[in-house]
C-alpha cells in the first residue's frame, strides 16, 4: 500500500497512457467494422468468406503482430500507434461478426415498412437499421472493450508504456505491490469503460425498456378499457 | 385511378404470385382485395408503390406508368399501413407520424405540429405523442399507423390487413373509424383483408381473389352478394350458409329474418331513401 501511495503520479500516468491506446482502438474497431459488417450482412455470398477471414485475424499472436506492424505502417517500434493499429485489428476481428449479427437482428417487418413509407436505402441504414441494431452492437463493443483493455498491456513487453508497464517493471525490480497495482488498475479501467459504454447505450437507445413488459400489459389493458372505447 | 394491365409477378424462386392481372381501381373509392392467405393480395398491393416490381405487364396511376417513376419518391406520396402497424419502435409516436413529411423536407417543428392534428383525426389522445410504440395497445398502434399513412396527405392509401392483429371489438371500432375517415378525406383506398365481412363493410369495390391473383369476381358488395359468379365465390362469401342466408319466418307477433341455423337475425323494414354516400 505504501508503494501505491508513493507512486500515485506514476499510476495515473500509466493509466492515461493505457487509455490513450485502448480508447482510440475501441472507437476505430467500432467504426471500421460497420461497413465491413454491412457488406457481410448484405451480400449473402460474402458472409462466410468475410466473417471467417476477418475472424482469423484474432488468431495472429499479438507479440509478433506488434513487431510486424511498425514495418508495414512505418512507425517506430516503440510508438503507441503500432499498438493502436494492432488492437484495432483484433477489435475488428471480433466486431465485424457482431455488426453483421446486429444488422441481421433488425425486424424485417420494420425494415420493409420503413422502405414502404419512403426511406431511401441510405436513410434507412442510418435512421432505422443502425439504431435498431444498437443492442447487439452494444453487446459486441463491450466485449471488444474488455479485450482491448486487457491486450493493451502486452505492449509493455516491447516497451510501449501502459498499465502493463507496471507488471514488467514490478517483475524486473521484484516489487509485488506494483504488479498487483497493474492488475487491479487494468480491471478497474475495463470496468469503468464498460460502465461508460452501457451509459452511452442507455442515452442513445431511450426506447429500450421505456416501459417494463408488465407495465406495458397494464397500460394496454387500461387503454382497452377506457381510451379505446371512448376514443 | 390505378390501372393494372396484364400484370404478372413471378418471384425468383419460381412462385407465380400474380398471373395476367387486369383491374381498374377507381379514384376516391375504397377497393378491397379479399382472398385467403397466399392468394397474392400483398404482392398486388406492393406493386402499386413499387415495393415489388411486376415481371411483366404495367401499372399506371392516373395514366402515368409507375415503372417510369422513381420508387422512393413514389412511396412518399402513397400512404402505406400494414399489419402490426410497422411503426418504427425507436421513434416516438409523434416522430412516427411525422416521418414522411420530414423525409419530404418539411421542417421538424411544423411536421410535429401537423402530426398532433393527425392524432386528433384518428382519435388518439395527444398525450400519447411522446410514447414509444411499445407503450401503446395494439389498437392504438394501428391508429398511429393510419395517422402516419395520412401524414403526407397522399391521394392513395394502401392498407395491408391493417386490423388483422387486433381483437374483434377493437377491430370493429377501427373499421367504423376508417369509414368515417374515408367519408371526410376521400382518398383512393386499396385495402387488403382475408375477412369477407370486413371486405363487404369497407369496400365500394370488392375484388375476390383465388390463388395466383386470379380474379374470381369484382363488384360492389351488393352485386357480389346478390349474384356470386361461381361456386368458389358463393362458398367464400358464405352465401349458402350461416348468417348471410336469411329467410323470413312468420311468428305470432310479425315476420322476422332468421339465418340458416334458425337464429333471429333481424326484421324486415320498408326501404329507406338511398343514402347520399
Ligand atoms: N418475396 C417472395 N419470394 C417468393 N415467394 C413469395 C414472395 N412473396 C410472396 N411470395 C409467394 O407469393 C404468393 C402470394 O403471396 P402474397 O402476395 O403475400 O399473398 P397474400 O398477401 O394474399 O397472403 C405466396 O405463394 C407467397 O408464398
Ligand atoms: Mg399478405
Amino acid at each position: 500500500m505504501n508503494w501505491v501511495a508513493n507512486n500515485l503520479p506514476l499510476i495515473l500516468q500509466r493509466t492515461g497512457d493505457h487509455l490513450a491506446i485502448a480508447v482510440p482502438a475501441i472507437i476505430l474497431s467500432f467504426v471500421i467494422s460497420i461497413p465491413i459488417g454491412w457488406v457481410a450482412h448484405h451480400y449473402r455470398w460474402s458472409r462466410g468468406t468475410v466473417l471467417t477471414s476477418i475472424g482469423l485475424l484474432y488468431a495472429i499472436p499479438s507479440l509478433p503482430l506488434f513487431i510486424v506492424i511498425p514495418l508495414i505502417v512505418g512507425t517506430g517500434l516503440r510508438s503507441p500507434v503500432n499498438l493502436v493499429v494492432g488492437l484495432t485489428l483484433y477489435g475488428i476481428a471480433l466486431m465485424v461478426r457482431s455488426t453483421a449479427d446486429a444488422l441481421g437482428s433488425v425486424d424485417s417487418n420494420v425494415e420493409q415498412s420503413a422502405s414502404a413509407v419512403g426511406f431511401s436505402a441510405w436513410q434507412r441504414f442510418w435512421r432505422v437499421d443502425l439504431p435498431l441494431a444498437g443492442p447487439v452492437l452494444l453487446a459486441g463493443i463491450r466485449v471488444v472493450s474488455v479485450s482491448t483493455v486487457s491486450l493493451t498491456t502486452v505492449g509493455a513487453v516491447i516497451g510501449i508504456s501502459s498499465l502493463g508497464s507496471l507488471f514488467t517493471d514490478g517483475f524486473q525490480r521484484n516489487i509485488t505491490a506494483e504488479i498487483y497495482t497493474g492488475i487491479v488498475m487494468t480491471i478497474l479501467v475495463a470496468l469503468v469503460l464498460d460502465l461508460i459504454l452501457v451509459m452511452i447505450g442507455r442515452a442513445l437507445m431511450p426506447w429500450i425498456g421505456a416501459v417494463s413488459p408488465r407495465r406495458a400489459a397494464r397500460n394496454a389493458r387500461a387503454a382497452r378499457r377506457s381510451g379505446e372505447v371512448t376514443a | 385511378m390505378i390501372e393494372f394491365r396484364s400484370v404478372t409477378k413471378k418471384f425468383p424462386d419460381g412462385t407465380v404470385a400474380v398471373r395476367d392481372f387486369d383491374l381498374v381501381i377507381p379514384s376516391r373509392k375504397t377497393t378491397v382485395f379479399v382472398g385467403s392467405s397466399g392468394s397474392g393480395k400483398t404482392t398486388l398491393l406492393r406493386m402499386i408503390n413499387r415495393m415489388v416490381d411486376p415481371t411483366s405487364g404495367s401499372i399506371s396511376i392516373d395514366g402515368e406508368d409507375t415503372s417510369t417513376l422513381e420508387p422512393v419518391a413514389l412511396r412518399r406520396r402513397i400512404g402505406y399501413v400494414m399489419q402490426n402497424s410497422g411503426l418504427l419502435p425507436h421513434f416516438k409516436v409523434i416522430e412516427n407520424v411525422a416521418t414522411v413529411p420530414i423525409l419530404n423536407g418539411v421542417p421538424r417543428r411544423r411536421a410535429h405540429q401537423e402530426a398532433l392534428t393527425l392524432l386528433d383525426t384518428v382519435g388518439l389522445d395527444r398525450s400519447l405523442a411522446d410514447r414509444y410504440p411499445s407503450q401503446l395497445s395494439g389498437g392504438q398502434q394501428q391508429r398511429v399507423g393510419v395517422a402516419r399513412g395520412l401524414a403526407a396527405d397522399p391521394n392513395i392509401l394502401l392498407m395491408d390487413e391493417p386490423f388483422g392483429a387486433v381483437d374483434p371489438i377493437v377491430r370493429a371500432e377501427l373499421q367504423v373509424e376508417l369509414i368515417r375517415l374515408q367519408r371526410d378525406l376521400d382518398k383512393t383506398v386499396v385495402f387488403v383483408t382475408h375477412d369477407i365481412d370486413e371486405a363487404f363493410l369497407l369496400g365500394d369495390q370488392v375484388v375476390i381473389l383465388e390463388t395466383g391473383g386470379l380474379i374470381a369476381q369484382v363488384g360492389s358488395p351488393s352485386e357480389i352478394m346478390a349474384a356470386p359468379t361461381n361456386e368458389f365465390v358463393a362458398n367464400f362469401i358464405g352465401a349458402e350458409r350461416g348468417k348471410r342466408a336469411l329467410s323470413i319466418r312468420s311468428t305470432g307477433s310479425g315476420d322476422i329474418l332468421v339465418d340458416s341455423s334458425g337464429r333471429a337475425a333481424g326484421i324486415l323494414v320498408a326501404p329507406t331513401a338511398p343514402d347520399a354516400e
